[in-house]
């Protein structure tokens, strides 16, 4: 498991850690999000015992990254950003040569070497030259190497950072398979990732935590929480939006652009964020107006982070 | 010493895997032979040994040895693969270490296949074998220590040339130092001593000791001691650059 306390970095005036704090336990796997530069990579580098923290400290499965970088390396599996590799390798030749780094050796190796390609699907190209891959197969080789020692923490930096949506999927998928027995933490900046794999996030802008919750929590910061979007038959918009309004579990109305013919979509946000579908569905039932869609909005990730990301800047 | 192996034998194989070595390996023979013969009128000296082969090489390795040396740091950091390197569970020095010893290995493959040299001097007359493995060993020793300040030039920058640039000037002054004109021109305004001094610090002093077949130890250990200061150098220069 994965301890920070008040961990800070300074390149000479540039702040770019300021005071993170934050625990993942076994079996979470906490989605770190931010903007470029906004300090994810240099977190991830001080926790790797990369670099070394300018204040602050942090503990891994118990070791402190200060006093036993060694051990804490030891726990860690780390696929760096943009994943490198040795490029005039062999991808299997890799493998082994991270694998006896970390301390493996004959039938052991070669066992670990073949489950981790089966786990990341590089059979076919294990024996191909990391230099002729696509960066997707890079991008699994590098996976691959962080998961050969069976690590109880994973660090990942943009792991499915250059991948399609097939292997987005995939890659996702094995994390989510991992998660259970291990502690990860990911960066990325695709928002959908975050609710499709992590059981917590936090928003972190020009090295400061500015959210901290699971997706859902964050979700609920959202302008959006809650609001229930729905289009209907209707002769005079006007009238209609003007009826919605007047409803006291409404907050305000809005119009949302509709290309089809006679249909009105309205987007309907809710007094205080609550819950007003059940609501709005008796209202529009006791009108008898046919619904072409209904939807409610739990939130929106995108919006969030925009929110806490611009506004920390100024 | 845990890592040290497979770091040192990635290393190494990095070497063969790229046409550099081959085109290294030639231009390194090329230029032996041209200068013995050629430079140093090899036939001409009517002598069976290998005292012309060797006089040229503090200042072949000026520019070949950092040429190898120039990629071992800067080649890391250029492609973000010192990354990896440096969170694996191993001690910097090691790695430090396990780098040099791969291309110091390189470099004395490369020294090795100048054994025609040997068969020459041996089918032209009876020379004294003695002096040629001493010069050998002195060579070796010496091109270790070249390599040395190449890999602590490369962990100072990302960019090749500029490692290659600065090892060539240090190499230079190391070389200069114990150059007949200097000391000459030294003895001419202060006493001897001072000219004394100053040569014991350079690389030509040390390895002309040794490739007269006369292995002092003091020898050993100036070698010995630039290797280990400069990789010492070279483990600081890493640190430093992951502080800031």
């Amino acid at each position: 498991m994965i301890r920070v306390q008040a961990l800070s970095k300074n390149f000479n005036n540039f702040q770019a850690v300021d005071q993170v704090s934050f625990e993942v336990q076994r079996g979470e796997v906490l989605g770190f999000l931010g903007p470029n530069g906004a300090g994810k990579s240099t977190t991830m580098k001080m926790l790797t015992c990369f670099i070394p923290p300018s204040s602050g400290t942090a503990d891994i499965c118990g070791f402190s990254i200060l006093d036993n970088p060694l051990q804490v390396r030891a726990q860690i599996g780390y696929l760096p950003e943009s994943a490198p590799s040795y490029d005039e390798m062999l991808v299997g030749e890799f493998l082994r040569f991270v694998g006896e780094i970390r301390g493996y050796s004959g039938k052991e190796l070669q066992r670990r070497v073949s489950v981790v390609i089966e786990m990341t699907a590089l059979g076919d190209v294990k024996d191909q030259m990391i230099e002729t891959l696509s960066k997707g197969f890079r991008q699994r080789t590098s996976l691959a190497q962080a998961l050969i020692h069976d690590p109880p923490v994973l660090i990942l930096d943009e792991p499915t950072d250059g991948l399609d949506p097939n292997q987005k999927h995939e890659v996702r998928s094995l994390i989510k398979d991992m998660s259970e027995e291990r502690t990860i933490l990911i960066s990325t900046h695709i928002l959908e990732e975050v609710e499709s794999v992590c059981t917590r996030a936090m928003i972190i802008s020009a090295g400061k935590v500015v959210g901290y919750g699971t997706p859902d929590e964050l979700m609920s910061q959202s302008l959006y929480r809650n609001s229930v979007t729905v289009s209907v038959n209707a002769a005079d918009p006007t009238q209609l939006l003007k009826d919605f309004n007047e409803l006291d579990f409404i907050y305000s109305v809005e119009r949302v652009p509709e290309k089809r013919d006679g249909v009105i979509t309205m987007r309907l946000y809710p007094q205080k964020k609550e819950s007003i579908a059940l609501q709005v569905e008796k209202y529009i039932f006791a009108q008898n107006m046919p619904i072409e869609n209904f939807n409610v909005d739990r939130g929106r990730l995108d919006e969030v982070f925009r929110e806490l990301t611009t506004t920390d800047q100024q | 010493m845990n890592g040290f192996y497979p770091i040192f034998k990635r290393e190494l194989l990095a070497y063969f895997r790229s046409p550099v070595a081959y085109v290294f390996i030639i231009i390194f023979l090329a230029a032996n032979a041209g200068c013995t013969f050629f430079l140093g009128n090899f036939y001409n000296s009517q002598q069976a040994s290998l005292e012309i082969f060797f006089l040229f090489h503090p200042w072949l390795y000026l520019f070949l040895i950092p040429a190898v040396g120039m990629r071992l740091w800067a080649e890391e950091r250029r492609t973000g693969t010192g990354e990896l390197l440096l969170t694996f569970p191993v001690r910097l020095t090691t790695t430090v270490f396990a780098k040099f010893f791969a291309a110091w290995l390189f470099i004395g493959i490369s020294l090795l296949l100048t054994f025609p040299m040997i068969l020459t001097v041996n089918f032209l007359g009876s020379p004294d074998n003695g002096p040629i493995v001493t010069g050998y060993l002195g060579s070796f020793l010496m091109a270790g220590s070249y390599l040395a300040i190449a890999s602590f030039t490369s962990a100072l920058t990302k960019n090749q040339v500029i490692s290659f640039i600065l090892s060539v000037n240090i190499c230079l002054v190391l070389v200069l130092l114990g150059w007949g004109v200097l000391s000459e021109s030294l003895n001419a305004i202060f006493p001897v001593w001072i000219s004394d001094f100053v040569s014991q610090f350079s690389f030509t002093t040390h390895f002309d000791a040794i490739r007269r077949g006369v292995v002092d130890l003091r020898d050993l250990i100036y070698f010995v001691s630039i290797i280990v200061i400069m990789l010492m150098l070279n483990v600081v220069v890493l640190e430093s650059h992951k502080a800031s």
